[in-house]
């Protein structure tokens, strides 16, 4: 799942500067799971850019709409339809659904409440941890289960490197060293052989480097 | 193929004990530090390492260093971090250094960027140092780039790597060095050696594989300049091993004397890897104290030393 947090209320109240009617949107995928962007997040902020308003002797009118998934054109027909009566939109959705509104919603100014930082997992209740970079060649194969592009701090593939201590990253006490983690899962699954089996460059043009990235089913079209 | 210029090869190959040492450049454009270094360590060393933007701090990069270093007389072996650059400069400043006539090049992952002057630098780590050594080797020895064009003009180099016996896990570290060496790296040196009880299994496993005849193992030295140096290494610094009995033999020892003892520790760890079965050297990283390095050389009976 998409991971992101909410931007500080300052940078939020610096993109509705001047603007009385706002639509805020939520959205009940990735951003509602993480407890960052759904209904219930949109009820917390309305109130606080009210707050804020306040005690600035500001008026504001927020519209509220949470949405099913904000990445898919056909849960945004409401919503646009409400947009015409405000001044912008704030979105609480991902990166991916605040530029789907942009791009289907005319000329209206659509503003990003949320840093959209990760696709993750939850180890552990509470907590949601980075997983995977989206590299578009997946290696978890070769390497137990366990990403080295996402898990390593220098995405190496033929790791450790001489920083890991006591299974922790050197970047950080509270990071788990990756290679660490893949060496324990292959000695776990009988698969050591692996290990001095040279893994070559990869080939970054998968990823975001070789430029945009999409997937086209003619079958669905 | 034309001939390698290394004097480190060359002085290895003929089966002598080799001294490198390193030195870091400076954070300016001032080639007179480097000059400086140089005269330092002239006629002690067999070459002289130049770090790559050591702990992502930016300096004078390592080509450029090692260029001064080889017009002061000096051969130089150039570190290159895969942080920085992905393979299409690392392949280019292959082929720079070795028209400027540096002759040595070690393959190194690089210290994070979180750790320096910089950490809101994009991370590249295209390649790691593994592949690294793949590449340098195939652009020498099969005149290719790693995208499978033609190098007119194959960069001739002593190709080399590092090695942590110290980090964890252990047992990994000898697994690791022998898939350094089937990469292609043909002299490792390692972290620097406080725990000779680890060093020596260390060795032991690297023999049991054969892999100290196929790449020569120099042994990393760094003098402690005090207790606090060394209490610092020792907690502070990923994968440094530095037991307590190192700790508590400069502890024993007045302050304004404590540098000297740093200096007798070394001595005696080289004197005691000379005799290790495998170790065909050492490399002395006197951080910011290469006037430690003539005299460790010296007093350890590893003169006399032709840096050509």
């Amino acid at each position: 799942m998409i991971v992101g947090e909410r931007k500080p209320i300052e940078t939020i109240m610096s993109y509705l500067e001047g603007s009385e009617n706002i639509l805020l949107t939520g959205c009940h995928g990735c951003v509602t799971v993480c407890c960052t962007g759904g209904q219930k997040e949109v009820d917390i902020l309305a109130s606080m850019i009210e707050l804020a308003r306040m005690k600035k002797h500001k008026a504001v009118k927020i519209t509220k709409i949470t949405v099913e998934r904000q990445c898919d054109p056909e849960f945004l027909t409401e919503l646009i339809e409400k947009s015409k009566d405000n001044d912008l939109v704030m979105s609480m959705a991902c990166g991916a659904g605040v530029q789907l509104i942009a791009e289907k919603i005319g000329a209206k100014r659509v503003f990003p409440a949320i840093d959209t930082n990760f696709i993750g997992a939850v180890p552990e209740k509470g907590t949601w941890s980075e997983r995977c970079q989206t590299c578009g060649d997946c290696k978890l194969a070769l390497t137990g289960g366990i990403c080295p592009v996402t898990r390593c701090a220098k995405s190496l593939m033929n790791g450790p490197c001489g920083g890991s201590r006591n299974g922790i990253c050197e970047i950080n006490p509270d990071i788990q060293c990756g290679w660490q983690l893949i060496i324990d899962r292959l000695e776990a699954t009988g698969c050591m052989d692996q290990y001095e089996v040279i893994m070559e460059p990869v080939d970054w043009s998968k990823s975001r480097d070789g430029g945009l990235r999409k997937l086209v089913r003619e079958d669905i079209k | 193929m034309s001939q390698n210029n290394s004097n480190l090869q060359t002085v290895l190959k003929a089966g002598k004990f080799a001294v490198t040492a390193e030195a870091g450049p400076p954070r300016g454009a001032k080639p007179e530090v480097v000059r400086e270094k140089a005269k330092i360590l002239k006629g002690y060393v067999d070459a002289c390492n130049v770090t790559d933007n050591q702990t992502s701090v930016v300096r004078m990069c390592s080509m450029a260093a090692c260029k001064i270093l080889r017009e002061e007389g000096i051969d130089a072996v150039m570190q290159m971090v895969c942080r920085d650059r992905n393979r299409i400069a690392a392949q280019s400043d292959i082929l720079g250094a070795a028209s400027l006539g540096i002759s040595n090049l070690l393959c190194l992952s690089g210290d994070h960027q979180v750790f320096g002057d910089h950490p809101q630098a994009k991370n590249v780590f295209d390649v790691d140092s593994i592949q690294l050594l793949k590449i340098a080797k195939q652009m020498r020895d099969d005149a290719k780039f790693s995208g499978g064009k033609d190098v007119d003009g194959p960069p001739q180099m002593f190709i080399g790597a590092a090695v942590n016996p110290f980090a964890d896990p252990f047992k990994i570290q000898v697994p690791r060095l022998a898939k350094k060496v089937a990469a292609g790296a043909q002299f490792i040196q390692t972290q620097c050696i406080f725990n000779l009880e680890k060093f020596a299994e260390f060795m032991k496993g690297a023999r049991d594989r054969g892999l100290h005849e196929q790449a020569y193992i120099l042994a990393g030295i760094t003098p402690l300049k005090s207790a606090t140096m060394a209490e610092y290494m020792a907690a502070k610094v990923a994968g440094m091993d530095v037991p307590a009995a190192v700790i508590d033999r400069l502890k024993g020892v007045e302050k304004k004397k404590q540098k000297q003892e740093g200096i007798k520790i070394a001595v005696e760890t080289i004197q005691k890897l000379k005799s290790m079965k495998g170790v065909r050297g050492v490399h002395i990283m006197a951080i910011e104290w290469e006037e430690a390095v003539p005299e460790i050389v010296q007093a350890a009976g590893l003169m006399p030393k032709n840096g050509r």
